[in-house]
């Protein structure tokens, strides 16, 4: 394996990015993709806790028919906010903004991203969004739900939208910053050698991601600013009365919401790439197709808005196109899972917390994605649409899919982040732990969704409340679970074993340098030679079906 | 080991005092930061694009109102202001040839013409501004004791004076976002103009006012859009 | 197809309803053979392929455009089928047929509002009779809501300045949820009530037993002389100063600006509204607005009035004029008069 012949691995305890300047200046006013990573980890973790901790109060409130434990504007405030937290100050961000932060330029060998002050930038952003975010909570909150539809948003709501509004609005910017700043890197600063092809796949996945942040963005963008203005100025845009149209505002409002759950998730399909890849010691199985069904997916991502819309007036006829769109925009997702199980076709696979996490993600994407099937069914979203069916398809996703990616992830690069180990015994049992708790969670909400549970209720009918206790005992479970990490995770900051700089012994560019590594990450630019996830030289390559008279290339 | 598999860190351009530490050299600084630009004018375009979006459905919706309400509009104004703005790119292109042939004197002309020709356009459109002020044209209640009143506008057949309040916010909303970007342009060629003189940029370096004058054009690019939809809609129907 | 026997189903009380279950088994069946075959291949590959040595390489695998296209293929077709049943199956759904009965839905902050075309009016409670075709033509007073009818398969939101219709045919008799499925602030989760089917019998029972209400043709009737409509556009809708309102539900209409629209229900609403907005060849800009004046109950009422007056003889289809439940061609205000005429 020519990649690990090559370098010597330095010994730890020497200048490394975390060492080389101390003081809280040194880490404010960093130009240090990496020190930037570590200012998003924490923010974002503080972000997770804070909706995790509305997420605990719904489900509390849950577990009886009647409304005894909160108001119902409290209620109403507590999901909306849940909501605007999560989908906007952690998924988003998640994983490109701590992990793509971090391992972008690592892994295509360049010293730092194209724009470090940029970089830093939209972590102030970020933070800037989140205060007015807070400060809006604190104040008061907001009771429209993250999706803000007009004209209970704009004219009956007496809550701090506008306020609400700025933070995301400002947030936003931050994300376009990020998109902004990977494709420059990923276009002109690769090492030399480092071709489009022999990037990893959480290039391209971040790639992909990137597109859909800045042309989406943007969107949302604008349509807050039409919400506020109709809230405090009354144009009229989205007021019949004026002339105006409130369906107008969902369809403005799901033309970037529909792409943003790619940006939620395309991150995480790369996370699982890489540890498919390096925990089964082997390439991707169709790594181009793999490459390829990421843009795929972000185009298609833009295509398909209307879903969100089948009984929301609009035309049959629109409703149509848009459920053909969205059966077409699952089958590059299908096939990513296909290809990720075929890598571990006659591999070498070990049961690490990461791959753990990379086995559940494929599991739990497959039953998100299908469960998305009935949603693109027309007739069936019919009975289906804002019932808890959909939370439940979606939190298979965004947590069964992102989340785990994103813990996967953070526990694979930990060591090369921290140069320390995780206790390995606590990571496979809170992976189990987490596990568990999420299917006991969402599971019974697919069958309150079939049955007519309509979400966002705050008291339900007596029948239901079997299945909510299920998913609240699940959410506790879940909610341990998620815990359990973060102590053990610091904990190992300071007592965790110390790690090499190539713990896993794998043959990816950031592991050719120390861990945790030096602030210019190589000490030499490497030159690549070597193709993504070469564990084996090209030559010993077997051969599985292909058609006859087909040349079988790196497919 | 016979084969190298590293470089060392280019130290050949390390002589530059522009390189920035985390780029091999110039050339891939140039190329970034080009790209960079391009990708942050298609955020742009995206941003623009919903308002122009907004404006395409309510055209179609009122069309008779909205062409009556442009044709309200100071055409004579709005025209010099076209010219004004594609004579400033004109002078903005010239900055940049100036700065790779070197000529100091003709950047700093070209660069102070563009400031000019840009405080020009603003200048005209706070006269437009002001004039739809006192004829009680700024939509809702913005202005206090003066709430939109759309009598003085003459509408065309079909019609409908409540129709004509949505152009103005549309309007305002399109052509304030523009003049938000023209003040941020006109601010950051002054930071050139102020480097320019301290002879920054020459034909070694001048990527920088490059990556301005892109700016400048997408600028006056969505000007280009905005004057003819805003303005010239129905000046056809008008005699 | 008779699902109650299916636990987490409801019951399946429409003519669609059993379609839609038919066809959402076969997205489970699928889902659940998919999540079984790939879990099952990932676990058999996770043991079988487990390292057994700490140094140990496995050769590479060649990707293989073989079973890539097999791959996708297969899904593709798969959800096509899916797709095309479910397309299908809502064309059906959105399609309400042409004699049906219809029944007004108005909804606000938190209660549905139903008004049935024979006088009843309801709240959060919905009463109709078994096998017969309902239209529901349904607004809001304020803020989108959604009317959810678990049981029948159904729901559509509710939008302001506007109608939507959502249709269904009830089967079996009983009393089923109805929710309101759009969040609509403070009260969401109380805006919901029942759907009460009944066998013929009893719901003319129930008609009769609530007699003592206007119908809403009758209400609008009364409306149309105390907004001042008789002025303009004549006590029978034969028209003056205003075009003429006979007959015109469901016609053509030829507009100053040109252009032909169909005077369906938005039509109708947005001319009393927004007067201006669609002027009728011929007619100058002087019906004053009502906007502000006239609550969506009312504008309901306006429409009903409107629908019964009949125009001359050779004019369009009866189904277009009458909302009589019968079907006949007999008046909604004969039909007021006689509550027997509400039965099948």
């Amino acid at each position: 394996m020519k990649a690990m012949e090559t370098f010597v691995a330095p010994t730890p305890a020497r200048i490394n990015y975390l060492n080389a300047t101390y003081g809280l200046k040194s880490w404010l006013l960093t130009r240090d993709h990496k020190r930037i990573a570590l200012l998003y980890l924490g923010s974002i973790s503080f972000f997770f806790f804070i909706g995790g901790l509305y997420a605990m109060f719904i489900r509390l409130e849950l577990l009886t028919p009647q409304g005894d434990l909160l108001q119902s504007t409290t209620y109403n405030k507590v999901f909306t906010q849940h909501g605007i937290i999560m989908v906007f100050f952690f998924l988003i961000p998640s994983i490109p903004a701590t992990l793509g932060n971090f391992l972008v330029p690592m892994m295509i060998g360049a010293k730092d991203l194209a724009f470090p002050r940029i970089n830093l930038l939209s972590w102030y952003i970020y933070i800037l969004g989140g205060i007015v975010t807070i400060y809006a909570l604190l104040a008061g909150g907001i009771d429209t739900g993250w999706t803000f539809y007009t004209p209970f948003s704009t004219t009956f709501s007496n809550s701090y939208v506008v306020a609400a509004g700025l933070g995301i609005f400002i947030n936003g910017f931050s994300s376009i910053l990020t998109g902004l700043n990977f494709i420059v890197t990923i276009h002109t600063m690769r090492a030399p050698g480092m071709t489009w092809f022999r990037m990893p796949l959480f290039i391209w996945a971040h790639y992909a991601t990137s597109l859909v942040m800045i042309l989406g963005t943007p969107v949302i963008a604008i349509t807050i600013l039409l919400l506020a203005f109709e809230r405090l100025a009354h144009i009229g845009i989205f007021d019949p009365a004026a002339g105006g149209d409130p369906v107008l505002f969902q369809h403005l409002f799901w033309f970037y919401s529909h792409p943003a759950v790619y940006i939620m998730v395309l991150p995480g399909m790369g996370v699982i790439s890489e540890l498919i890849a390096n925990f089964s010691r082997k390439n991707i199985f169709g790594y181009s197709f793999v490459a390829f069904s990421s843009l795929a997916i972000a185009v298609f991502g833009f295509l398909v808005w209307g879903h969100h819309l089948f009984v929301a007036s609009q035309s049959v006829y629109a409703g149509m196109i848009f459920s053909f769109l969205s059966f077409a925009v699952a089958i590059p997702s299908a096939i990513k899972v296909f290809n990720w199980t075929a890598t571990l076709y006659k591999a070498s696979i070990s049961y690490d917390t990461p791959m753990l996490y990379a086995l559940g993600f494929i599991g739990l994407f497959t039953i998100g994605g299908m469960t998305g099937l009935f949603l693109a069914a027309l007739a069936v979203d019919v009975h289906l649409s804002d019932t808890y069916f959909i939370v439940a398809h979606f939190h298979y996703i965004m947590v069964g899919g992102t989340l785990l990616a994103y813990l996967g992830g953070l526990h694979y690069w930990w060591p090369k982040i921290t140069g320390r180990m995780y206790p390995e015994g606590w990571g496979r049992f809170s992976a189990l732990v987490i596990f568990v708790g999420f299917n006991l969670t969402f599971l019974p909400q697919f069958v309150l969704g079939y049955m007519g549970m309509p979400r966002r209720y705050h008291v339900y009918p007596a029948e239901f409340q079997v299945l909510h206790v299920l998913s609240s005992a699940g959410a506790s479970i879940l909610g341990i679970g998620l815990l359990i990490p973060l102590f053990y995770l610091i904990w190992s900051m300071r007592y965790g074993k110390i790690a090499a700089a190539n713990p896993w012994n794998l043959p990816g560019l950031e592991w050719q340098t120390a861990s945790p590594p030096p602030t210019e990450n190589f000490e030499l630019t490497p030159i690549v030679t070597w193709e993504a996830y070469e564990f084996a030289p090209a030559e010993e390559t077997e051969i599985v079906g292909k058609f006859h008279g087909e040349k079988v290339g790196q497919a | 080991m016979a084969e190298s598999y590293t470089v060392e860190h280019g130290h050949a351009e390390q002589g530059h005092p522009a390189l920035q530490h985390h780029f091999e050299n110039m050339e891939q600084q140039r190329e970034a930061a080009t790209l960079g630009m391009w990708v942050f004018l298609v955020t742009e375009i995206m941003f623009f694009g919903g308002m122009f979006l907004a404006y395409t459905l309510y055209r179609s919706e009122y069309p008779a109102a909205f062409a009556s309400a442009s044709n309200h509009l100071d055409l004579k104004l709005g025209a010099i202001n076209t010219v004004v703005l594609i004579l400033s790119s004109f002078t903005m292109a010239m900055a940049v040839y100036s700065t790779q042939v070197g000529k100091r004197r003709n950047q700093i002309i070209s660069l102070v013409l563009t400031l000019l020709l840009g405080v020009t356009f603003l200048g005209i459109k706070a006269v437009e501004y002001h004039e739809k002020y006192v004829d009680n044209l700024i939509p809702g209640r913005l202005i206090p004791g003066r709430p939109f009143d759309a009598s003085g506008v003459h509408l065309l057949p079909g019609a409908l004076k409540q129709n004509v309040e949505m152009f103005y916010w549309i309007y305002f909303a399109m052509t304030g976002m523009h003049a938000v970007h023209m003040i941020i342009g006109i601010g950051l060629i002054s930071v050139i103009l102020f480097f320019t003189a301290r002879g920054r940029y020459g034909p070694e370096y001048y990527n920088p006012v490059e990556v301005s004058g892109l700016y400048w054009h997408f600028v006056d690019i969505v000007w280009i859009f905005l004057f003819p939809l805003l303005y010239l809609l129905g000046r056809h129907l008008e005699h | 197809m008779q699902t109650s026997w299916i636990p987490f189903v409801p019951p399946s009380a429409s003519t669609l309803s059993g379609k839609v279950d038919a066809l959402y088994f076969y997205l489970s069946g699928v889902t659940v053979f998919f999540t079984l075959l790939i879990s099952g291949v990932l676990i058999f590959f996770v043991i079988k392929y487990r390292r057994r040595s700490p140094y140990e390489i496995p050769r590479p695998v060649a990707g293989s455009h073989k079973l890539e296209t097999i791959w996708s293929v297969i899904p593709f077709l798969i959800s096509m089928s899916m797709f095309a049943w479910g397309a299908q199956l809502y064309f059906q759904q959105s399609r309400p047929p042409k004699n049906a009965v219809e029944i007004y839905v108005v909804g606000k902050q938190w209660m549905w509002k139903i008004q049935h075309t024979t006088g009843q009016r309801e709240i959060n409670e919905l009463h109709v009779p078994v096998g017969r075709r309902i239209k529901l033509i349904m607004t809001t007073e304020d803020v989108i809501h959604d009317f959810f009818i678990p049981a029948f398969r159904i729901k559509a939101d509710v939008v302001p300045g506007r109608y939507t219709t959502q249709w269904f045919e009830a089967t079996k008799p009983g009393k089923y949820h109805l929710f309101c499925a759009e969040y609509c602030g403070m009260n969401h989760s109380g805006m919901i009530g029942s759907v009460v089917v009944m066998e013929p019998t009893e719901f003319d029972n129930w008609l009769s037993g609530n007699t003592n209400q206007q119908s809403p043709a009758v209400a609008g009737q009364q409306l149309y002389q105390t907004l001042g409509c008789v002025s303009c556009h004549g006590a029978s809708g034969e028209g003056g100063r205003g075009p003429a309102l006979a007959g015109v539900f469901g016609r053509e209409v030829f507009l100053t600006n040109g252009q032909t629209v169909k005077a369906d229900e938005a039509y109708i609403r947005e001319s009393v509204v927004n007067p201006q907005a669609k002027l009728v060849n011929g007619f100058g800009p002087i019906m004053p607005t009502f906007q502000g004046q006239i609550s969506e109950e009312q504008l309901v009422q306006i429409l009903a009035f409107i629908k019964s007056l009949q125009g001359p003889a050779q004019t369009a289809a009866p189904a277009a004029y009458t909302p009589s439940p019968t079907g006949s061609a007999a008046s909604a205000a004969a039909s007021a008069a006689s509550p027997q005429a509400g039965s099948r």
